[in-house]
């Protein structure tokens, strides 16, 4: 109990002090999750409306392995972009291995599936209700899948969301194809990890009570922007 | 929409690439869990203008990072695995820069009485006698293939053990959380222990023989196999740990009035 008070009290004064290293890996930690989410969106939300829309030959086994990926071990994912960006492996020459990039791009692998899922189930009870409508004003397959996209915004936020959860707060493949670098891969959750590994868990907690606010901070954010549960329309 | 799209997208990628000049280098778990790193990065980056990149991972994979050319140089401890890598042409040659010692942590209930203990193998004769639990790196690490070549050399072998030994596949700090948790007995270097947070009931309870001897050595990987490694910045790198002001920072550093690493590099 003693820690988790000390983990609170760490948590305060690095906050009201504003410390530049906490400052840095949460700002890393951002980075690195929204620019996963920005592109594993761009490819998930058409992706899984399409999905919901078209009929097509081994679109049962599209959706099943789908949603199967969505419970993709982090740790095999991270390694295999390892090896695909190891200098000996077939991406060396790019350099990436134990950059933000190659993060990115672990992460972008592993939330992917989980929106397209969630977006897939959405769009399919979303699809029942316009089929005939859309059908009738003969609209192009691009036109269906922008509309459904647009009148679904609020279920795929959530679908969203929950991409950005597994993304902020998920350690084992980052570890594996980030390195954990101070000032150039650290994030919260790998410094959380080093933290633990050196027995000090006031420290180790504080970074876990700040990771839990961003992810809330991050939430409410978007929920404000994009005006949902305001006044009328809930 | 689409290009802003991208533009964010690069502007995010690309936000923290980095100008300076800098090196990659794979470390053992105690340099860096020591803090030593913490002492001799920033000096480094004020006097040579070199940013070193540490991965912290144990000596196994620093090795196998350096055969893929992943680092630009290692900093690591377990000589015959080392010179392998020198021989096998990864790197260029070895360089040893300090050392400090291995120590047996356990209980202070000390079941079976390793304070009272003569030497290392008489330490591990106890244990294995009593059968306490005892928690091993088992993660390939110098200090998991140290622990495992004083059971060979005390008459025993580590993997006829029963379940009071445990393998936990961990990094030191980890591994010692570990025993923190158990009560049980491990082989640690000093420096890791004395900087380690959640010491619980474990005490240092033995130390001292010479076969705990614990020597670090710099090795550069080897330019001809990957040519996109920094072979000069290496070199300067070499040349700064081996020089008077890393002697002094690595001599100076003291954890509660103890000296942690002994510098030892030959001055050529």
């Amino acid at each position: 109990m003693n820690d988790i008070y000390d983990g609170l009290h760490a948590a305060f004064w690095l906050v009201v002090t504003l410390d530049a290293q906490l400052i840095e890996i949460s700002l890393r930690s951002l980075q690195v999750s929204l620019t996963a989410l920005v592109i594993a969106s761009a490819i998930a939300l058409p992706l899984g409306t399409f999905l919901a829309i078209r009929r097509f030959r081994l679109r049962r086994l599209t959706i099943s392995l789908l949603n199967a990926l969505m419970g993709l071990p982090p740790v095999v994912v991270g390694l295999i972009v390892y090896i695909l960006l190891s200098r000996s492996g077939p991406f060396g020459v790019l350099g990436l291995l134990f950059t933000p990039t190659a993060m990115i791009i672990a992460q972008v692998i592993i939330i992917t599936p989980l929106i397209a899922s969630i977006t897939h189930q959405a769009m399919r009870e979303l699809w029942a209700e316009y089929h005939d409508l859309l059908i009738s004003l003969n609209t192009s397959g691009g036109q269906r899948v922008r509309t459904l996209i647009w009148d679904g915004r609020r279920t795929l936020l959530t679908a969203a969301l929950a991409g950005f959860g597994r993304a902020i707060g998920e350690v084992g493949a980052i570890m594996i194809v980030g390195g954990n670098i101070d000032n150039a891969t650290r994030v919260l959750t790998t410094a959380i990890a080093l933290e633990t590994g050196k027995g000090d868990f006031a420290l180790a907690l504080a970074l876990g009570f700040v990771l839990i606010a961003l992810a809330i901070g991050v939430n409410i954010a978007i929920h404000w922007l994009s005006r949902t549960e305001s006044e009328g329309r809930w | 929409m689409i290009p802003r799209f991208l533009a964010l997208i690069i502007a995010l990628v690309f936000a923290s690439a980095a100008a300076a000049e800098t090196l990659r280098m794979a470390v053992t778990t105690s340099f860096d869990n020591s803090g030593l790193s913490d002492v001799l990065l920033p000096a480094i980056e004020r006097d040579i203008g070199l940013e070193v990149q540490l991965l912290v991972v144990g000596t196994g994979q620093a090795l196998r990072l350096g055969e893929a050319g992943d680092v630009d140089a290692i900093l690591v401890h377990s000589r015959a695995a080392e010179e392998a890598f020198v021989e096998a042409g990864y790197g260029t040659h070895r360089r040893e820069i300090m050392y400090n010692d291995f120590v047996l942590i356990g209980p202070l209930s000390d079941p079976a009485s390793v304070a009272l203990a003569g030497s290392v193998r008489d330490a591990l004769g106890r244990i294995a006698r009593e059968e306490p639990a005892f928690v091993s790196r088992g993660d390939d690490s110098g200090t998991h293939k140290r622990e495992l070549a004083l059971w060979q050399e005390a008459d025993f072998d580590a993997a006829g053990f029963g379940s009071w030994y445990r393998e936990v596949g961990a990094g030191m700090g980890a591994s010692l959380n570990t025993a923190a948790g158990l009560d049980a007995y491990i082989l640690a270097d000093r420096a890791s222990w004395l900087n380690f947070g959640n010491k619980a009931g474990l005490t240092l309870l033995y130390a001292g023989d010479p076969a705990l001897f614990n020597q670090y050595a710099f090795l550069p990987v080897n330019p001809e196999r990957h040519d996109h490694v920094r072979a000069d910045l290496s070199a300067q790198l070499e040349d700064w740990l081996t020089g008077p002001r890393a002697k002094e920072l690595i001599d100076g550093y003291m954890i509660d009035g103890e000296t942690l690493f002994t510098f030892n590099a030959e001055v050529e």
